[in-house]
Formats: C-alpha cells, sequence, structure tokens
C-alpha cells in the first residue's frame, strides 16, 4: 500500500514523474494509452480553457474568476480514478476534474458569467455545485457517502478543498464523522499553498495536511501535486479502498497556484517572482507531454491544442447564448411550490410589478 | 391514544420511518440514550443503528452530513439538542439547505427536518432557552413549523418530513409533557403553510404559536371580549392570508411570543397586517413579547418570560385603544 510506503508523519512524499518526464517505474500505475490520450487532452483543455476565463473576465464577459492554472494534475488525478456513478464535489478551483467528469465547459462558463443554470450538470453526473463557503463541502460528502453505504451501493464520494479549508470547523466534523462511521470516502486537499494570501504556514503547525488524517483513524498521503501518475496513483489506492468499505483516505495535494486566488487579487503583493519560477520548471502539463512525448504516446500537442481551441470557442459562444434569467426564474425555485406571499412579491404573471 | 407532545413526536417518527426506509434519524444522543428528552426512545432498537444514528457531537457536522444524505437520496432528520447549540449549523442550514433547489434550479433538492427543541419557561439551564425562530425565519428556502399541542405535533412533523424542502422544526420545550390528548394511532397529516383559527370571535384577534398558545387561551377565557384566537403553526412561509381574514373582521390584533422584541416576528406580522389591512384596523396591532435581553437563569426568568396578565393587559391596551 503506498499509505503504508509513504508516511506523512514522516514527511515522506508520492512523486512517480520527475520534472523532466521520467517514471520510477517500480510506482508507475496502470493506465492505458487511451486512458493517457484522454487524460493529457483534459489538461490541455483546462489549461487554455482556464486561461480563456481569465481573458473573458478581463473583457468583462465573465465574474470574477479563481484560476487552475498550475494545478491541473491535482485536479484531473484523482478524477480519473473514479468509476461512473462516484460522487465528486468540488469547492471553486477544480475545473480540470469536472471537465474529466463530463460537466459540459458551457456549463461551467456559464456559471462563471452569474448565471445559475451554470449549476445545473447532466442529470445523473453526481457532481454537486460549487461551494464557495470554505470546507463547507466536506460533510456533505460524507452524508453522500453515508446513504451510499446504507443503500449498500458500490460508490464512492471524493471531495476537494484546499489547504485553508483544513483550519475550518467543518473540515475536522466532516472528516471526523467520516472516520467514525468508515465511509467509503476519498479527500483531497488541495495544498497549493496559499489561501488567498495567507500561507499555509499560517494554517496548521502540522508540517504536512495529511498526517491530519491519522488523528481521524484513517490514512492519509502527502503526494506531488504536479504529477499526474502519483495523484492517479494515491486517489486509485483510495478509490479501491473505499470501494471495498474500508473506509475514507485523505489525499495531500502538494501543488502550487500559479495564477491569482481569484482576478480580483494581485498574487505580487504576498509572493516573489523567483518563488513563482521554481514552481514553474515543476509544471504538471509540460512533464507530463514529455513523458508522453518519450513513450511515443503524443506526437503533436499542436494539434490538440487546436482542437481544444475550437472546443473553447464554441462553449463561450454557447454560454453566452444563453439569456438573462427572468423574474420568474430567480423565484420560483425558492420552495417546491411557491408560497402565496412571494407570488404577490414576484408580480402578476411573473412581471415586475 | 392519550399521548403528550413527546410520545406524538415519538409516534411521527415511527411511522415515518416504517412508511419509508429512506428517512433516518441522526444527532446527539439520539440512539441509545433516545435523546435527552426521549423522543426517539426505542426507535434504535426498532430501526437498528444504521437509520437511528448517534453521531459525534458537532453541530455543523450533523446538519452538512445530513444535507449530504438529503442530496443522496435519503430523507434525514437532524435533532439539534437544544436550539441554543443549533448556531453551529446556520453555515450549512443558511448556505447550503435554504439555497439548494435554487442554485441548481430543482435539480438538487434538501429533503431534511432539522428538529430542536426551544423556548423557555422551564427554568432550564443557560442556552437551554433560546427562541430565535426569527433568525432562520428569515432566510428564504427554509420553513419553520412550530407545533403547539400533541396532535398538531404529529401531523404536523409526519408533514414536515414528507415536504420536498428544509424544514426546521421547532419543539416548545414547555409543551413537551404539559398535556395529553387523543392522537389518532395512524397517519395524521396537517398542512404546511397554514394557520389554524383555535376560537372563533369577532372583537379582537390573538396569535401566537408554540408555548404560547396555552398561555392565550388561558388569558382569553379571562376576558369578556369575543376572542378570535389564531396558531400560526408555519412561521414561514407565514400564512397571512388567514390573519387577514381575521383582522379585517375584528379590526385588532395582538401578537404574542416569546422571542426578543426587536427583529422579532411580531414586528414582521405587524407590517403584513398593515400591508393588507390597514383600512381595517381600529388600534395599532399590540406587541406581547419578551424585552430585548439576555435570557436570564432560572431565578430571574420570570422577568422575561410571558405570562397571561400581560397578553390580558395587551388585549386591554388594544380594546381601549
Amino acid at each position: 500500500m503506498l499509505t503504508d510506503e509513504f508516511d506523512p508523519l514522516k514527511g515522506e512524499m508520492l512523486c512517480v514523474m520527475d520534472e523532466e518526464g521520467i517514471v520510477d517505474r517500480s510506482l508507475m500505475p496502470k493506465l492505458s494509452n487511451e486512458m493517457l490520450i484522454k487524460a493529457y487532452r483534459t489538461m490541455v483543455l483546462t489549461r487554455l480553457a482556464d486561461d480563456k476565463a481569465v481573458k473573458l473576465q478581463r473583457q468583462g464577459k465573465l465574474g470574477a474568476y479563481p484560476p487552475s492554472r498550475g494545478q491541473e494534475a491535482s485536479q484531473i488525478g484523482p478524477a480519473m480514478a473514479l468509476k461512473e456513478g462516484d460522487w465528486l464535489l468540488w469547492a471553486f478551483r477544480e475545473m480540470g476534474g469536472l471537465l474529466w467528469k463530463g460537466i459540459p465547459l458551457s456549463t461551467l462558463y456559464l456559471f462563471w458569467m452569474g448565471n445559475e443554470l451554470g449549476s445545473v450538470y447532466p442529470e445523473g453526473s453526481n457532481v454537486t455545485p460549487s461551494v464557495v463557503p470554505v470546507a463547507s463541502q466536506i460533510p456533505h460528502a460524507v452524508g453522500i457517502a453515508y446513504a451510499s453505504k446504507l443503500r449498500k451501493e458500490k460508490i464512492v464520494t471524493l471531495a476537494y478543498f484546499g489547504d485553508g479549508a483544513t483550519s475550518e470547523g467543518e473540515f475536522h466534523e466532516g472528516l471526523n464523522f467520516a472516520g467514525v462511521f468508515k465511509t467509503p470516502n476519498v479527500f483531497v486537499c488541495q495544498n497549493n499553498q496559499f489561501a488567498i494570501s495567507t500561507r499555509r504556514e499560517r494554517q496548521s503547525a502540522s508540517p504536512t495536511l495529511a498526517q491530519k488524517a491519522v488523528s481521524y483513524g484513517f490514512p492519509g498521503i502527502l503526494v506531488d501535486g504536479n504529477d499526474i501518475f502519483a495523484m492517479f496513483a494515491a486517489a486509485k489506492e483510495a478509490v479501491d479502498r473505499a470501494r471495498k468499505g474500508k473506509g475514507p483516505t485523505l489525499i495531500e495535494s502538494y501543488t502550487y497556484r500559479m495564477g491569482d486566488h481569484t482576478t480580483s487579487d494581485d498574487w505580487r503583493k504576498y509572493r516573489t517572482k523567483e518563488e513563482v519560477e521554481t514552481w514553474q520548471r515543476k509544471d504538471p502539463l509540460s512533464r507530463f507531454a514529455k513523458y508522453l512525448k518519450a513513450e511515443g504516446v503524443l506526437s503533436d500537442e499542436g494539434e490538440i491544442e487546436k482542437e481544444m481551441s475550437k472546443v473553447i470557442e464554441e462553449a463561450v459562444a454557447a454560454a453566452e447564448a444563453v439569456p438573462a434569467p427572468t423574474r420568474k426564474d430567480v423565484f420560483e425555485h425558492t420552495y417546491a411550490e411557491m408560497p402565496p406571499y412571494l407570488k404577490w412579491q414576484m408580480g402578476p404573471g411573473g412581471e415586475r410589478q | 391514544m392519550m399521548m403528550n407532545m413527546v410520545q406524538a413526536i415519538n409516534a411521527a417518527l415511527r411511522m415515518e420511518m416504517e412508511r419509508d426506509p429512506s428517512v433516518v434519524i441522526l444527532g446527539e444522543d439520539v440512539g441509545v440514550d433516545g435523546g435527552v428528552f426521549r423522543l426517539t426512545e426505542g426507535l434504535l432498537d426498532r430501526f437498528g443503528a444504521d437509520r437511528v444514528i448517534d453521531t459525534p457531537l458537532a453541530e455543523a457536522g450533523i446538519s452538512g452530513v445530513a444535507i449530504g444524505m438529503a442530496m443522496n437520496g435519503l430523507r434525514p432528520i437532524a435533532e439539534m439538542q437544544f436550539m441554543g447549540f443549533s448556531y453551529l449549523a446556520l453555515n450549512q442550514m443558511i448556505n447550503h439547505a435554504a439555497r439548494m433547489r435554487n442554485r441548481t434550479r430543482g435539480r438538487i433538492t434538501i429533503p431534511l427536518v432539522l428538529r430542536m427543541p426551544y423556548g423557555a419557561g422551564i427554568k432550564a439551564l443557560e442556552h437551554h432557552s433560546e427562541s430565535t425562530e426569527a433568525l432562520y425565519a428569515q432566510i428564504p428556502g427554509l420553513k419553520v413549523v412550530v407545533p403547539s399541542t400533541p396532535l398538531e405535533a404529529k401531523g404536523l412533523l409526519t408533514a414536515s418530513i414528507r415536504d420536498p424542502d428544509p424544514v426546521v422544526f421547532l419543539e416548545p420545550t414547555r409543551s413537551y409533557r404539559m398535556l395529553k390528548e387523543e392522537v389518532p394511532d395512524g397517519e395524521y397529516l396537517l398542512p404546511l403553510g397554514k394557520a389554524r383559527v383555535v376560537q372563533e370571535g369577532d372583537d379582537i384577534t390573538v396569535l401566537g404559536w408554540g408555548a404560547m398558545m396555552p398561555l392565550i387561551q388561558k388569558a382569553v377565557d379571562k376576558v369578556k371580549a369575543s376572542v378570535e384566537v389564531i396558531d400560526l403553526r408555519t412561521l414561514s412561509p407565514m400564512d397571512i392570508e388567514t390573519v387577514l381574514d381575521s383582522v379585517k373582521r375584528t379590526g385588532r390584533a395582538v401578537v404574542v411570543h416569546e422571542a426578543p422584541r426587536t427583529c422579532g416576528l411580531g414586528a414582521e406580522i405587524a407590517a403584513r397586517i398593515y400591508e393588507g389591512a390597514i383600512l381595517n384596523m381600529e388600534a395599532p396591532v399590540e406587541r406581547v413579547t419578551a424585552p430585548d435581553i439576555t435570557i436570564p437563569l432560572p431565578k430571574g426568568e420570570d422577568h422575561y418570560y410571558i405570562n397571561e396578565r400581560m397578553i390580558i393587559e395587551g388585549m386591554e391596551r388594544t380594546m381601549n385603544f
């Protein structure tokens, strides 16, 4: 078990692929070429779609947006370990995982453009909408997993959150419940080193975040979050463990937020260019591309980029074509049935009085 | 069968758990102990520890886990041991339970009941006498329901469990064992969002909910006027139509609540009466409420709690305006 080999209490971190794309064969998870290419395409799509979102924000076409750049492997690796029917819960910086799970890019753009229809995912996708109140999705993941377990379904529930979330009460309460009830959960903490401007060291005196799992009675593992293979391998083991009824796992993905917290932020206030450049060399996408080219799995990355750019243009157009909500739209889903007083506030026939 | 409110609530829980395997109960001490007020007594033996769940001591966790359960096909009934501890669940209730239907345009809904004992008048420990229903009633997407008798408790709780939206179900602690009444053994449902006219009258309307109802009744029985008594039952969404129908006839209204006066629901009710019936009013709406102070410990509780005299004086002020 990787969780036995890599002990967070000793500060050990799982890495499979180095910055040059060279992998440790003894740790390399099994992945078909088809899966590798799908992962690479999703990573390219995430990188380009994310850049596009920032541009759209600058153009005033999209609201404040939290960029994913640098965290694509951290997001996609865990999602790759899920099966159809498994649940995925996200916070707000997990575009890669959502795209892997099949949430349409146009839907995600629509959400960031400020339309509730952007939180309406395809029926049966088992993905919950974005959660901005930090860490508050963690107990939901435990409740969802509890329900699956009660019905004796072999379904796993994975929740993402950030390093800042580990300071919140709901992180503790959620993981504590999960440990007590041995729910089929995988908790993925994307430690991108910052909660807006606050450094990881200010969140906790624990040397690693993964080791917090020990106090809840289940395994935790520290993983190189910019290494898609390490993230997949750790998540695969955790997902299998959960599916077998052996309880939850906490994965700390050690990564770095290359961009701003959101488009309203300016990272130059709290970190140096040099620090960011150090992490540039660990870029998850170029590392993955080097490996795939060396293995002969990938020949023309330009072709994939061109294809993904087209997908993005279509998604933007589709999102922009969705009309703004009507007055009726913003009233009618408050309750299953609209109470009379609310109807009066909405006005006759849904028109403003 | 003659039942007190504790027995009626227990009967409703048992019946809904029998009827629907997706109904689960979770909370602190709800299993082995049967709840600190014995509301869930016997349910663990009948339905097992997977459906009657003793949880860690964590109100945000209980409410958050219950929301997750509701997202994934269960109908959880989560217990807060006392209302004074439920504020830790507010983040989950306000930011998630209340908004999920709207923010997913109905794709994900939260059929959850958050039950809790509330209210003063039992000389309890600190933090055990809260009446902060207005906190919940202001949140769009939540329903707030308060039963006043055993029969009402059975009907309203059954309806709350079956309701497709999150319901905050407030049980007046003072009324738990105050009176017994005949409660049908079989299914008994009352509509949510519908007030009950307890007694018809022509001169003045007195309305309240929960533990105020027996106090109102005692006060009303001592005055000569013909009084219409309304039990609001659902605080949100509020059945203002029944209230307006009444005050349009009587022209006078007294609202009684044990919560503090400022931003209490009495203010909202008075405003709605003025919106809908100002031309029919013979007197200002009278509010009989607790003062805006911290609930005193038991030795001083009588300075805080509503009594018959206060209600009678409120009615007199309105009648003599």
